[in-house]
């Protein structure tokens, strides 16, 4: 490949023959595995061997790349190739969400899930035309950098480091839950306990080397995923339809579906767009459809952990193009998980729906076990299966999969690595975001600007961990289930950084006062809106008669949030005087990839 | 690097070109995202492979345009920093 990295080192330049290697040894692994499961050795042990195997090669490239540069710990020397900076977005990207509960949710739901595969791809289009080449033209370590310089102080800085601790904290307890449930399923350990193995894998990945690890363990554990991925869903399209090609085939099982869902007496159809539970058209459905795949995209758009990897490519060049290498590679899991949705739901009402209870498979009492995910319940004692009996958490759907549909034991071990690997990635990724945020935006930024450069890694390390815990710690608590907590995270990140980055590029008359008061205002209303209609139902109803605004769930809050930030954000900008000279030239020379950053404020610069 | 020497008025050119591309694909997008889905019902009347044809574009059509705007965008954008010279070396 013709990349011009001038750092040139040994690692850099043979990224393709290393990954290559490591690709083709985890392939030769999984096959191993396979054939000691012929011979006989026990599921527990091959469970043991993918979940350790996995996180001892994460870790393993985690000690590799340990450092102690800024410049490094911060950005990944801004050496990583827009193909590679691709996959590690990726992995950074599909968290436990997307990988475990997503085809769940569309199992579950039908049609109304598809709002979150759109809504988590179409978001890097915004991505990729508002923001990433002007935020890498940039060149800082944090997005709250930007708002600081953009905004000229720390108001703006402070803002922006509270709005991305709200999303990037939800969003990781609910990875944490994520490795909770795999671990716990795999190695055969209580929840609780899980959580913290998994705890140990996230951190020995980030700790030593900060995002240069972070960024070439995402790298290895995208390959693992979307090997994890395919595999059982390919398996099943060739074993059902004989053509290995899922996103083609399981429009097929899409129409036995349809014709098994007349049968067996279901009256919500599962690719009818916008219905109730009756199976009616319904308005509030296809309003909270927009809705959310809106909140969604534009959350995409706003959330750090995701902007920051534009940060460590070499170029503004590389930073437009690795836009597309991401959406390409979680475009492959994505286009995928509605035909993992139809497999699953055809299994499932083929072959497990109208069984005699006793004769039902191993995967039934495996699951039941673990923490209440899978009931099966002979309401009306005749022996018999009825699909009101059968009760299936969203969040167990593709992990069982493989087990569900008769596939070998191999494939489970390998789909829960993927499954590890999608949630420790993007743990990683977050827990860089939450603990750079604070210990170079508020630690050094603030607190103390003349700290030497052993000083703030330090406190970076520390920050790192003790965030880590306090996400175990409440993850432990089994709150709200993974795919909403993970919405609202969106929403808080949409509603309070979208109108302030955007308009802080396209904009030059945005002024300080603006962007602090539209982003306050605006995630304040998307806060109040989650908070009380999660929590405080009765109150809500009180004071506005209705117990949500024009039907709109909370997962979609930022709707609100959203017109409140750019509205509020505009006016107060018009009010105020208008941004210097030197502001306006400052963001003349962030649009224009040649030449140098203009400082607006002396003294700045790294 | 090196310092940008586009005059007042070719700065301004350069960002009118870039502005037009991102409100292109800022529309392309709306469509592929928002307009194509409000028609799901009457499109699912229509079966291809199996497929309903609203069910397909939510799950595999916009992703697909999703995919090619991103790449488009990388490459039109490229072009129009060539044209004024402000691409970097």
């Amino acid at each position: 490949m013709a990349y011009d990295i001038s750092t040139k080192t040994g690692f850099v330049a043979n990224l393709g023959k290393i990954y290559g290697g490591y690709a083709g040894a985890f392939l030769g692994f999984v096959v191993v595995l396979a054939i000691l499961e012929q011979m006989g050795v026990p599921n527990a042990v091959i469970g043991y061997c993918f979940v350790f195997l996995t996180i001892g090669v994460y870790a393993y490239i985690g000690i590799l790349s340990r450092t102690m540069e800024l410049s490094e710990y911060y950005v990944a020397g801004r050496v990583v190739p827009a193909f590679y900076n691709g996959m590690a977005t990726g992995a950074d990207w599909m968290s436990a969400a997307s990988f475990i509960s997503m085809a769940g949710g569309l199992y579950l739901a039908g049609f109304a899930n598809l709002g979150y595969v759109l809504g988590w791809t179409g978001g890097y289009v915004l991505v990729a035309i508002l923001l990433a080449p002007y935020l890498r033209k940039f060149g800082q370590f944090t997005v709250p950098d930007f708002l600081g310089t953009r905004y000229e102080g720390n108001g703006a800085r402070v803002c922006g480091v509270i709005v991305l601790f709200a999303a990037s904290f939800t969003y990781i307890v609910a990875q944490c839950y994520g490795i909770g449930i795999i671990t716990s399923r795999f190695i055969g350990i209580s929840f609780e306990l899980a959580i913290f193995v998994g705890l140990a894998g996230i951190l020995v990945c980030s700790m030593l080397g900060g995002m240069r690890a972070v960024t070439w363990t995402q790298v290895a554990q995208y390959i693992v995923l979307i090997v994890a991925y395919l595999v059982p869903v390919i398996w099943l399209s060739t074993k059902l339809y004989g053509i290995p090609i899922p996103e083609l085939t399981y429009g097929m099982a899409l129409e036995e579906i349809a014709s098994l869902e007349q049968k067996l007496g279901i009256l919500k159809p599962h690719a009818a767009p916008y219905v109730d539970a009756a199976g009616k058209f319904s308005w509030v459905e296809f309003n909270n459809f927009w809705a959310l795949v809106l909140c969604l995209m534009v959350g995409t758009a706003s959330l750090p952990h995701i902007l920051m990897r534009y940060f460590t490519t070499p170029n503004v060049r590389q930073a437009r193009e690795s836009v597309g290498w991401s959406i390409f590679f979680i475009f492959l899991l994505y286009f995928t998980a509605p035909a993992y949705a139809a497999f699953a739901k055809l299994e499932v009402y083929s072959h497990v729906i109208g069984q005699p209870i006793a004769q039902l498979p191993i995967w039934v009492q495996n699951w039941s076990q673990v923490g209440g995910l899978l009931t099966i319940r002979d309401a009306n004692n005749d022996g018999i299966l009825q699909l009101a009996e059968f009760i299936i958490n969203q969040d167990i759907i593709v992990l069982s999969m493989p087990e569900i549909a008769g596939l070998p034991y191999v494939i489970s071990g390998l789909v829960a690595a993927g499954g590890l690997a999608a949630a420790l990635s993007t743990a990683d990724g977050l827990l860089l975001a939450i603990a750079n945020a604070l210990s170079h935006d508020i630690y050094y930024k603030m607190l103390d600007p003349k700290a030497s450069t052993t000083r703030r890694l330090t406190v970076a390390r520390v920050l790192l961990v003790g965030v880590a815990l306090v996400a175990a710690a409440v993850a432990g608590t089994r709150p709200d289930g993974i795919i909403q907590m993970v919405a609202w995270a969106f929403s808080l990140a949409a509603a309070g950084l979208f109108a302030p980055l955007v308009l802080g590029i396209w904009w030059k008359r945005t002024t300080a006062a603006g962007a602090v008061a539209g982003m306050i205002s605006g995630f304040s209303v998307c806060l109040f809106y989650l908070v009380m209609t999660r929590y405080f139902p009765e109150t809500f109803q009180a004071w506005f008669g209705t117990n949500l605004w024009w039907g709109i769930r909370n997962i979609s809050s930022a709707l609100f949030g959203l017109p409140v930030a750019f509205g509020v954000t505009w006016a107060v900008s018009m009010l105020t005087t208008p941004p210097s000279k030197e502001m306006q030239d400052f963001v003349d020379s962030i649009r224009t990839p040649r030449g140098d950053v203009k400082w607006a404020i002396a003294g700045v610069r790294e | 690097m090196q310092e940008s020497t586009l005059s007042r008025e070719k700065m301004d050119n350069y960002w009118r070109k870039t502005s037009r591309l991102m409100w292109t694909i800022l529309a392309l997008w709306f469509i592929a995202s928002f307009v194509v889905h409000f028609f799901a019902v009457p499109l699912n009347g229509i079966k291809i492979l199996g497929f309903p044809l609203g069910f397909y574009f939510a799950a595999q059509g916009s992703l697909i345009a999703f995919v090619v705007l991103c790449f488009w965008n990388a490459y039109a954008q490229n072009k129009i920093d060539e044209e004024f010279g402000v691409a970097e070396d």
